[in-house]
């Protein structure tokens, strides 16, 4: 049976204290453990973004961090993006605003990491947005009403922003 | 009269005819009249007194939900077509 | 009591309120801040960890499996292999998508003597936790005897290949070949003097092409939790396109009654037709009963998702058409081959239907051939069948009005399909939108303005898809503040509950808000098809509209009992109900109508009148001469929805579709070794669409309302993604020159022809 150690680190604002393995990864630690489920395993190694959460402040996939490397940092999940007050993240309230979302698996790692590139980069253009992106797999909505929604809030945080690539907007014809 | 088109796969039972008129309420009684009338047809159509399984019937153009059961009017066109499905 | 399922007469007399709006989802906060439960997240007091064993094998016979020293690993509680299984039936049950053959839905769960794939389910184990679980995974002993795999359909039908099924024999509508073969069944569809037709024709095209299998892709890996009880009662928490399909499949699979059996949905990431067939249910529920009854969750790994869980077909597939002068189709002729997997099951049967499905021609044969291999064995994605054969057809297609001068896009409306012309099956199209997508195609900003610079093209392709009724049930009760709880079966997988709910809203006048839907479990309502074949919007909405009418109907009912006055005297208002000189709001009449009684109304429906679906798309694309790769430049989708309940989700699903239909024409494919074994199982190569390789989608909804539908609504879901593949290759053609006649459309294999050309241009 390998040796636990107790982890320590700040969880979305509280300190919290985890036993775990020490070849646990953080993702295991946040869902098993700590029975934080908003956090999603899309596949074990790093290439979809569905484990993203923020490790001081940094985007990370969690299922590539060990629960050990933690130990006196800081992270953020999405359970934690919302205010005490439950006021959502603009990301939060975008998202559903603009129906970026559909089956919504992938949505707690995108809001993550679209609030590591809006932390670091406030007006950001289409094509930043997705670069920044092409780390979180979508497969539901094509990740048009996904940039707009990041877009919108960049827009909507920055007033003197440039304005994005314009595209054609849907029509309806009968 | 019921109009019925063979199948592609049944017209060597049919002897070559596409499109037949036969009588009957019923696409049992319809599949009935069709083995009397190209015996062996029947059995390609029907087992255990259900459609053949991967089967369906369009009576009029709509596929229909009950099968032998669907009802046939002197007029209607009949269709066996294969059961296809979504994902 | 099924209603007569007539929607109002006039189905455009009152302007609508709701339907056509944009609100927020009713499950939306959940989603967004992480609280939602999918299957993975489902978590029970004492609960036990399943894992299973796979083959590493694509072909072989199992001479032995010793369980033993995975069984006496401290936290391991059960092993459970083929032989804890019942013997199952060779029967073969409706088990609402498709039929399926119960003997290898069994032997798909745990190999029985042959392993079919790589991949292939061995044995299960629950113990305390994952860790241990995989330890003992590679404790069981199995000894195989490698057999020689067969990958592909035409290894498959060569003459002396191995035969992958004992027993399997060639099934041609009813009579069965003599000899066992990998051929499964072969269908056909005739009409018409093709001879002729091609005789007549100024110009015929006759090409070949290939598919790879790809996989649907949904985001979250498949999970279940399962709980045998000591009394024999089953409750399993399944991420499912459908509880009623994992009901009956447990049931058949175990030989158990349905009443033994809950299923509870969870949230569902996805599910595309991938969801529809159980892999982890029943062996959680065995397991579960051996462990000593405790609830076990299953979760698989991506790689298992990718090597265990069915993909879609790849596919050999010949396209011979001839066209007459004036542009008008004369004769069209399909082979087509598909790669079932390890049990027969591809869709071609629906590939026959849709391939040629947008075009009037009075010649026209469809082969249709079901090919058994040894790859996992194929389940539905997103209009099965579809996008393999529609890639073929549209780049022919494109080719017949290339070589006569003919605009493509004017080319298929010369030939385009209206209400009263065939399908290939010879089935009547009803009401359709085809020509309206077209000419909303031909109108578009982006085919109106032309594109330029080097290396690029444009390319369109259309698409038709029958879509899909279903039965569905709902109950629907009023409470007292004048809200409405709305309960139905069909999980949610891509915000369906919206739209349910703005079509009861709308059906008994009430704000979307008033309305709160939820999803049941299997003993809170009586059947639901699945989610899938797009039918939800359709037929769940055609029982939410129902409820609404009845809940009206049951509160004017009581109030002219509470008012005493005469039934038909009771009118509904703008604001609630009136009678004579009285008046209340809804709110109102809720509260007076619920207080002697409760007042809760139920429905069940299997509608026809579905219609079907068809959608034109045009795309522009660069590629790059030094590298190969293609990327896209600009996308339009035109689709008819009959009616968009919530346009957003419409726009979701178009833009979903067109996005896994470029991933399959560009970059997606399954990779497998000489010896049969999946060398890309996991999502750095199997390589789907990023953020990165799309630009944003532009979408045009046309409405062409269905006769069959109160609000004329038509399934959205799948026909977006049946003419992406096609649109790219000919959009390549006019950029390069080069017709491509493979998926995908990677990289390498464009260099490859790139290359291959210049060298033979050079030797001229």
């Amino acid at each position: 049976m390998p040796n636990k150690s107790v982890v320590e680190f700040t969880l979305n604002g509280d300190t919290r204290a985890v036993l775990c393995e020490p070849s646990q990864t953080l993702l295991e630690v946040l869902r098993d453990g700590l029975l934080l489920t908003g956090t999603k395993e899309g596949c074990s190694n790093g290439n979809c973004g569905a484990c993203n959460v923020l490790l001081d402040g940094v985007l990370v996939n969690s299922c590539l961090i060990l629960a050990l490397e933690v130990q006196g940092r800081t992270v953020l999940t999405v359970e934690g993006l919302a205010r005490p007050d439950g006021t959502l993240h603009p990301l939060q309230q975008a998202f559903l605003d603009h129906a970026a979302l559909q089956c919504g698996i992938c949505t707690p790692g995108f809001l993550l990491s679209a609030k590591a590139l809006l932390d670091e980069k406030p007006n950001p253009t289409e094509s930043e947005v997705r670069y920044w992106l092409a780390g979180n797999l979508c497969r539901c909505t094509g990740y048009d009403k996904i940039v707009r929604a990041v877009l919108d809030v960049a827009r909507a945080s920055a007033p003197a922003a440039v304005l994005p690539e314009a595209s054609a907007n849907s029509t309806a014809v009968s | 009269m019921a109009r019925v088109l063979i199948p592609a796969l049944l017209r060597s039972i049919s002897g070559g005819l596409v499109d037949v008129t036969v009588e009957g309420s019923s696409v049992r009684e319809v599949i009935a009249a069709l083995e009397r009338r190209f015996p062996g047809i029947g059995e390609r159509l029907v087992q255990a007194d259900r459609l053949r399984a991967g089967l369906s019937v369009a009576v009029d153009g709509v596929v229909s939900h009950v099968g032998l059961r669907e009802a046939v009017k002197p007029d209607s066109e009949v269709i066996f077509i294969t059961a296809l499905s979504g994902g | 009591m099924s209603p007569s399922l007539c929607p109002p007469s006039a189905q455009s007399a009152a302007p609508l309120r709701v339907v056509g709006t944009r609100p927020v989802r009713p499950d939306g906060i959940e989603k967004v801040t992480g609280r939602a439960i999918y299957g993975a997240d489902v978590t029970l007091p004492g609960m036990l960890h399943g894992r299973v064993l796979r083959s590493p094998h694509a072909h072989a016979r199992i001479l032995n499996i010793d369980i033993s020293a995975a069984l006496a690993l401290a936290g391991v509680k059960a092993v459970v292999t083929a032989r804890d299984l019942p013997a199952a039936a060779d029967k073969v049950e409706d088990l609402g998508e498709g039929a399926i053959n119960l003997k290898y839905l069994s032997d798909n769960l745990l190999a029985g003597e042959k392993v079919l794939y790589h991949g292939h389910a061995i044995a299960a184990v629950a113990a305390s936790s994952t860790a241990i679980a995989d330890a003992a995974l590679s404790l069981i002993v199995v000894d195989y005897e490698p057999l020689p795999p067969v990958m592909t359909a035409s290894a498959a039908l060569a003459p002396d290949a191995p035969l992958i099924l004992p027993g399997l024999h060639t099934d041609r509508m009813g009579a069965r070949d003599p000899e066992p073969s990998n051929l499964a069944s072969h269908l056909r569809h005739e009409r018409g003097d093709l001879e002729a037709g091609f005789a007549r024709a100024a110009v015929v095209v006759d090409r070949r092409f290939r598919t790879e299998t790809v996989h649907q892709g949904y985001i979250e890996p498949q999970a279940a939790t399962a709980h045998h009880q000591v009394d024999g009662q089953i409750t399993i928490w399944a991420s499912t396109q459908g509880t009623f399909a994992v009901r009956s499949q447990v049931a058949e699979v175990l030989g158990l009654s349905v009443s033994r059996i809950k299923v509870v949905p969870t949230e569902i990431g996805g599910g595309f037709g991938g969801k529809i067939n159980v892999y982890l249910e029943p062996v959680a529920v065995l397991l579960s009963r051996k462990a000593g009854f405790v609830p076990v969750r299953m979760v698989m790994s991506r790689t298992e998702v990718l090597t265990s869980t069915g993909p879609t077909s790849g596919s050999d597939l010949r396209i011979r058409m001839g066209a007459d002068s004036s542009g008008k189709l004369t004769a069209a002729l399909a082979e087509l081959h598909y790669e079932a997997g390890a049990y027969p099951g591809s869709p071609v049967g629906a590939a026959a239907v849709v391939g040629f499905g947008p075009y009037v021609c009075d010649a026209m044969r469809v082969d249709g051939y079901d090919v058994v291999v040894n790859r996992p064995r194929a389940s539905a994605y997103r209009a099965p069948g579809g996008t393999n054969v529609a890639f073929a057809v549209e780049s022919v297609v494109d080719e017949l009005a290339a070589a006569l001068g003919i605009d493509p896009l004017e080319f298929r409306l010369r030939n385009a399909v209206q209400e009263g012309d065939r399908r290939p099956d010879n089935v009547p199209y009803g009401k359709i939108g085809y020509v309206e997508c077209l000419r909303a195609l031909q109108q578009s900003d982006h085919y109106r303005t032309p594109l330029t610079g080097r290396n690029r093209g444009r390319g369109v392709a259309c698409g038709s898809w029958g879509n899909w009724g279903g039965q569905s049930s709902g109950t629907a009760a009023l409470n007292p503040d004048g809200s409405v709880s709305l309960n139905v079966a069909s999980t949610d997988i891509g915000g369906s509950r919206a739209s349910l709910a703005m079509q009861l809203a709308e059906s008994l006048g009430v704000a979307y808000e008033q309305v709160k839907p939820r999803i049941g479990d299997t003993d809170s309502l009586s059947y639901n098809d699945v989610t899938g074949g797009s039918r939800t919007t359709f037929a769940t909405g055609w029982a939410a509209y129902d409820l609404g009418q009845k809940i009206g109907a049951e509160m004017r009912l009581r109030l002219a009992a509470i008012w005493e006055v005469p039934p038909e005297t009771v009118n509904r208002t703008a604001d609630g109900f009136a009678s004579g000189a009285r008046s209340v709001s809804f709110a109102e009449a809720a509260r007076l109508t619920c207080e002697e009684s409760p007042l809760m109304v139920s429905t069940t429906v299997h509608p026809k009148g579905y219609g079907a679906a068809f959608s034109a798309q045009c795309v522009d694309v660069e590629v790059d001469p030094e590298t190969g790769k293609i990327e896209i430049l600009r996308y339009t989708i035109v689709q008819d929805a009959g009616k968009a309940v919530h346009p957003s989700y419409v726009e979701g699903q178009m833009q979903g579709g067109v996005a896994q239909g470029i991933g399959w024409a560009l970059s997606e494919e399954y990779v497998y070794s000489p010896q049969g074994e999946l060398l890309n199982g996991n999502f750095l190569d199997y390589r789907m669409p990023t953020a990165c390789d799309l630009p944003m989608i532009d979408t045009i909804i046309v409405e062409v309302p269905n006769p069959g539908h109160p609000y004329g609504v038509r399934g959205v879901g799948e026909v977006n993604i049946i003419p992406p593949a096609g649109a790219v290759a000919n959009a390549v053609h006019q950029a390069t020159a080069l017709r491509l006649s493979a998926l995908p459309m990677s990289p390498p294999r464009v260099l490859a022809a790139l290359q291959a050309r210049r060298a033979r241009e050079s030797k001229v």
